[in-house]
């Protein structure tokens, strides 16, 4: 004889329901409440240092898409390239990290700000002095552990306090 | 409670009651229309772990209000092929019932419209007429999923009208009258004690009637997508909503009047009690809502032919024994009596319950 088949079945099913009304809600308000996000996320952006650069060009070859531009000219006096231009169409950039993990003087991260959407194609194509590193341009931790060791860890669902921050 | 009791024409004219206790009835159905449909909306978010709607007003309790603006300036698309007039005339149809139901709902001792002596036939009645609009509904819209959500829409109603009435029949040979508030009167113990088989009955196929889960197949937004509302937008699809939550509204209030004891009860005000009441009903119909699923069309007929009408039958049976074999013995006797009588039936009614011969899964 199974009960399941006299209410007892529904009766389960509405204990669970009315449990919920204790628990905490699930759903985190997206712009008053945030989420931390992975410490080795990839973001949105790009992030260049101009000073570690060589301009060797690893990057713009590991680029499956094609979209790192980058032109060098050779500067006698200091023996070494000279970046003259360094471009990121990020539209067509299909955020793999390729370039991050290849840059052999550590000179590219990707980025930790994932609202960086723009209005037009035009202005997704960043250059040079756009693509440093500033207050809203953090490089996340992706290929760079030791970045990703001062990030905020990553919260989770579970988490208490998650979306205080 | 005999001292909150107010006189039958209270304010004292005629006139000055019926206009009094109009505008309390549409201002009461327009009111907890709103408070439900935020009741509902929130009480089902947190029961699924979201929150609900909380942006407009404080905890969002200005969301109907929103809504009901939205929907105002939405544009009101008649289809093409439709029938015009009916619907046009389908929306008034089936709210106009749902507001001549609180005609005869005591809020409290003597404070309804009109206390008539056949009162709970007449809602009987009344409320039957709002399938007539949701079938000219379905009709008028010239759209498959509508007719289908409109056909079933009446075949339920039309099979769930039995055990309903039969059940509610049980509780007027309690009361002996068919007056709500002789009914309320009657009540020294409320009826679900005395009528718990009943009660179960009344509530799972008044559920039925008015389309809630696990019985709204009429608008099973998963199969015909929203039955016989489908092609109304603005404010006649605003007249629907407000015909299913008063519908919501008006079963809360019956079952408060029929089976909780209306307006009776110690220490509050008797308007607050009926007020508490009808919200824990409606707080039921929700959370039932939340927890089961959807029923096959087939199971709708079966549950209601194979299982609620029988019991129903039984039910009555049993009552007019009580009442005329033991007309003296005290009713306290009879709540252990009723109640194991309950779980008996609904045992073993359950386990002859069969679809297709026993072919068919439950």
């Amino acid at each position: 004889m199974k009960f399941e088949r006299y209410g007892i079945g529904i009766a389960k099913g509405l204990r669970v329901t009315i449990r919920h009304l204790l628990r905490r809600p699930i759903t985190t308000q997206y712009p008053e409440q945030r989420l931390n996000t992975s410490r080795r996320i990839r973001g949105n952006e790009l992030i260049w240092d101009k000073e570690k650069c060589t301009g060797c060009a690893t990057c713009a070859k590991t680029c499956p898409q094609g979209s790192i531009h980058i032109v060098t000219s050779v500067s006698i006096e200091e023996n070494k390239y000279k970046v003259e231009k360094f471009e990121v169409d990020h539209g067509y950039c299909i955020f793999c990290g390729l370039c991050v993990e290849a840059c052999p003087y550590e000179a590219l991260f990707m980025g930790y700000a994932y609202e960086r959407a723009r209005y037009r194609r035009g202005e997704l194509v960043l250059a040079k002095e756009g693509l440093l590193a500033s207050e809203e341009r953090k490089p996340s931790g992706y290929a760079h552990p030791e970045i990703a060791a001062t990030l905020p860890k990553q919260s989770l669902l579970l988490d208490k306090d998650r979306g205080k921050r | 409670m005999a001292t909150a009791w107010l006189p039958p024409d209270w304010p004292g004219n005629f006139w000055a009651h019926w206009a009094i206790f109009a505008v309390i009835s549409i201002v009461f159905v327009l009111l907890m229309f709103m408070v439900f449909v935020w009741v509902e909306r929130r009480a089902m978010g947190i029961m699924q772990a979201r929150l609900g709607p909380n942006r407009a007003g404080p905890f969002g309790i200005l969301q109907p209000a929103a809504d009901g603006l939205k929907v105002l300036l939405k544009e009101d698309i008649v289809p093409a092929k439709g029938d015009k007039v009916v619907h046009w005339l389908a929306p008034v149809v089936a709210v106009v019932p749902v507001l001549l139901i609180f005609a005869v709902v005591p809020f409290q001792g003597g404070a309804l419209l009109v206390d008539l002596n056949i009162g709970i036939l007449y809602i009987v009645a009344i409320s039957s007429v709002t399938t007539v609009g949701v079938f000219m509904a379905g009709w008028a819209s010239n759209n498959k999923y509508s007719l289908l959500g409109a056909m079933r829409q009446v075949a339920s109603v039309v099979s769930y009208e039995i055990p309903v009435v039969l059940s509610i029949v049980g509780v007027i040979l309690l009361a002996g009258s068919l007056s709500m508030q002789q009914i309320v009167m009657a009540q020294d113990i409320p009826f679900i004690l005395l009528q718990p088989l009943g009660f179960l009955l009344f509530f799972i196929g008044a559920l039925a009637e008015i389309n809630r889960a696990p019985f709204d197949l009429m608008e099973a937004d998963s199969e015909i997508v929203a039955g016989f509302h489908i092609e109304y937008s603005g404010m006649k699809f605003a007249l629907f909503y407000l015909v299913e939550y008063g519908e919501a509204l008006a079963i809360s209030a019956i079952v408060t009047t029929l089976f909780l004891g209306g307006w009776r009860g110690p220490l509050l005000p008797p308007w607050l009690w009926f007020l508490v009441k009808v919200g824990i009903v409606f707080f039921v119909i929700v959370w039932i809502r939340t927890t089961v699923p959807r029923v096959r069309i087939d199971q709708l007929m079966a549950l209601a032919w194979k299982f609620l009408f029988p019991l129903a039958l039984l039910n009555l049976l049993i009552t007019a024994v009580e009442i005329l074999v033991w007309p003296a013995v005290s009713l306290w006797v009879m709540v252990p009596i009723n109640i194991a009588v309950m779980i008996v039936l609904v045992l073993l009614w359950s386990r002859f319950f069969k679809l297709g011969w026993g072919k068919v899964e439950v």
